[in-house]
């Protein structure tokens, strides 16, 4: 994807140089490798700073609730999918935003790249067509990206924005027969026990950084409810309960919101797969009320409304 | 000063051995990144490591530690009086932990234990550890100690320096701590001139291509308002996410929390590692914060490490270097372009 990287900057500096937006939000290229930093421009010969490739894994869409600006923002198609939850939700309007949609193939597991050279220190890395290859004191490897994607993006079936103004490509195609939540029926599948036990496990080496919750964008509360103190409704030590209680409850807050774009998993310190936690959600809002998060801008979400003929079974 | 020289294995035997006389604490792979674990049965340290992915400052100042008990009932004679939750301060080793992580403890030191202000509970967690060093043959790209006042094997704050030698490791005592963990140490062979040279080279080899010392002067030289008012600090924050990583990962973040936990009539006193990241860490109790915007609290965060601390206790910067908000941050902040932004 690093091929888009030229078209963007001409687009960002059409953008601004025209005035069609104030601002422009994408990212530049990292410090460290496989990571990139996102990146507001204003001025028109900055656009040199813009960057893109297949380690832009972080939501964009999160820098916009409260922006009062024309902006112009770069969005995959999860990306582009919590835009419009953001509009849907009036975080931000749709006459703001001139949406340059990127077309993806997918973000590279930085976790996995380390594991496959055994944790060691990688100094570089350069993508290329499918392929990338990385460098470090005494190795270079080449990976086919495929083979390396985020868990998430390997399951994406929305790798086109389904929002934007313009494109910086063509379509990209979309991956078919992928089966989403495999993870999930497996936890399902476990007894109570076991489930509680699992979820003990995946959690156990958080350490309440809140990483994953401000990387997600549907995380735009004023106050999050752990961050309340009068009353306080979690505490603050590293009690297992008071853990557990924050990601059940953060998870339950995207209960059909969530685009799976994989930000909170990429940004834990501590590798957790929180992601989990909120798939069960996706899967049960696709199953029971045929709603993926951020297709349209016209249908309001399952949470929102009520019908007649909603899901009820659980009413006893 | 003793040096001695101990095989691989023979080290590892040496640490389990010591079990009767401190709790040791050793580099674990856990999954993808190392921790400081206890070294128990079985327990299998690896020294092979670049750094363990959270500080060992946890085990001097945990992120969560009780400090007091109480009972809210008022038919108890001892109602409302706060108990002092017994602590262990039996004698503890931290074997492997890196030069940059030992320089960092004397860092929170200035905080923690100075003329105005001792603070019983790390001073005395502190006072029972013995720091024992394994210098960097190979500092990561990330690491950047040289530029701040530490090395690869500087011996900072360590009681114990290990060389790696390859096969051995040349084990150094640097503080009377120091020497009473190797007098405790069974085994070893007193180091000879060759190994010595050896381990001198590695040290200069190490260093070799690292960031050179940074001076306070320019960023002491600059006023508090003209640094606080610089234009710069937009640009900074605007990736941050305001989560803890940095603040968490670093091994001289000090602030903390208290807060009163109560079950029923039982309560609990806990001090939480606290960070200057998060939107409640200046809320007063008015409402009101100082802090409410996320470029206050990013600014904050470097204004403490690299002017406040540095006129205040005029000891270097508050960092060590130890590169994980580099390599961590999950948007790619790097403290070490900050750092030139406030000495341009």
């Amino acid at each position: 994807m690093i091929e888009y990287t030229e078209k963007i900057r001409a687009v960002a500096k059409k953008l601004l140089e025209e005035g069609t937006v104030d601002v422009f939000i994408g990212y530049r290229k990292g410090s460290v490798p496989m990571m990139n930093e996102p990146l507001l421009i204003r001025d028109p010969d900055k656009v040199d700073l813009l960057h893109w490739d297949s380690n832009c894994g972080l939501n964009l869409s999160n820098y916009l609730p409260r922006r009062t600006e024309r902006i112009g923002i770069l969005a995959t198609g999860c990306n582009s999918r919590n835009i419009v939850t953001h509009i849907i939700e009036n975080q931000i309007k749709r006459e703001q935003l001139y949406i340059v949609g990127v077309p993806c193939t997918g973000m590279i597991d930085h976790r996995a790249v380390k594991r496959a050279v055994g944790q060691k220190e990688i100094l570089g890395v350069t993508e290329k067509d499918g392929s990338f290859t990385v460098k470090g004191k005494d190795f270079e490897e080449t990976f086919e990206k495929a083979d390396y994607l985020q868990t998430n993006c390997a399951v994406c079936r929305h790798r086109n924005p389904v929002e934007y103004d313009e494109l910086v490509a063509d379509p990209v195609e979309e991956q078919e027969g992928v089966e989403p939540y495999n993870d999930v029926k497996k936890i399902e599948a476990m007894s109570p026990e076991d489930k509680t036990g699992f979820f003990q496990r995946l959690i156990a080496r958080c350490i309440r950084c809140y990483a994953c919750r401000n990387s997600c964008p549907l995380c735009y509360c004023p106050t999050c409810f752990v961050d309340e103190s009068r009353p306080q409704w979690v505490g603050k030590s590293k009690d297992p309960t008071d853990t557990m209680t924050f990601h059940f409850l953060r998870a339950y807050h995207c209960a059909g919101r969530c685009t799976d774009c994989g930000a909170c998993e990429r940004v834990c310190p501590m590798g957790i797969s929180m992601r989990q936690f909120t798939k069960k959600l996706n899967r049960d809002a696709e199953e029971l009320f045929s709603w993926e998060a951020g297709l349209s801008l016209e249908q309001r979400p399952p949470l929102d409304v009520y019908l007649p003929d909603d899901y009820n079974d659980f009413i006893k | 000063m003793t040096e001695k020289i101990f095989t691989k294995d023979a080290w590892l035997e040496t640490l389990q051995g010591l079990s009767g006389d401190y709790r040791v604490f050793i580099p674990v792979k856990d999954g993808d990144f190392h921790v400081f674990r206890l070294l128990e049965k079985g327990t299998r340290p690896d020294f092979e490591y670049q750094n363990t992915r959270l500080s060992p400052k946890g085990l001097v100042y945990p992120q969560s530690e009780r400090m007091f008990e109480y009972s809210l009932d008022e038919k108890d004679p001892e109602s409302n009086i706060l108990k002092e939750d017994p602590k262990d301060y039996s004698s503890q080793a931290v074997v492997g932990i890196r030069p940059c992580d030992a320089h960092a403890f004397q860092i929170v030191k200035q905080n923690f234990d100075n003329p105005e202000y001792r603070d019983p509970w790390w001073v005395q967690h502190f006072e029972s550890t013995t720091l024992v060093g394994l210098g960097c043959n190979e500092p990561c790209a990330t690491c950047f100690c040289t530029a701040m006042g530490g090395g690869p094997f500087d011996e900072k704050g360590l009681d114990v320096l290990l060389y790696d030698l390859g096969e051995t490791y040349l084990v150094k005592s640097l503080t009377d701590k120091g020497k009473d963990f190797l007098s405790k140490a069974e085994g070893g062979e007193t180091a000879e001139e060759g190994k010595r040279k050896s381990a001198a080279e590695l040290s200069s080899e190490a260093a070799k291509g690292m960031p050179e010392p940074r001076k306070v002067d320019p960023i002491r030289e600059k006023t508090i308002n003209d640094l606080f008012e610089a234009p710069f600090w937009e640009n900074v924050a605007f990736a941050c996410l305001n989560c803890g990583t940095c603040t968490f990962l670093c091994p001289t973040c000090w602030c903390f929390d208290i807060q009163d936990e109560v079950q029923g009539k039982q309560g609990d006193r806990i001090r939480n590692w606290d960070s200057c990241m998060f939107p409640l860490f200046t809320l007063h109790g008015s409402g009101h914060n100082p802090r409410d915007q996320k470029l206050q609290r990013v600014r904050q965060r470097f204004m403490h490490k690299l002017k406040y601390y540095v006129d205040k206790y005029d000891d270097g910067f508050q960092c060590s270097g130890c590169g994980r908000c580099v390599a961590f941050c999950p948007v790619n902040i790097d403290i070490r372009e900050v750092l030139q932004l406030m000495s341009n």
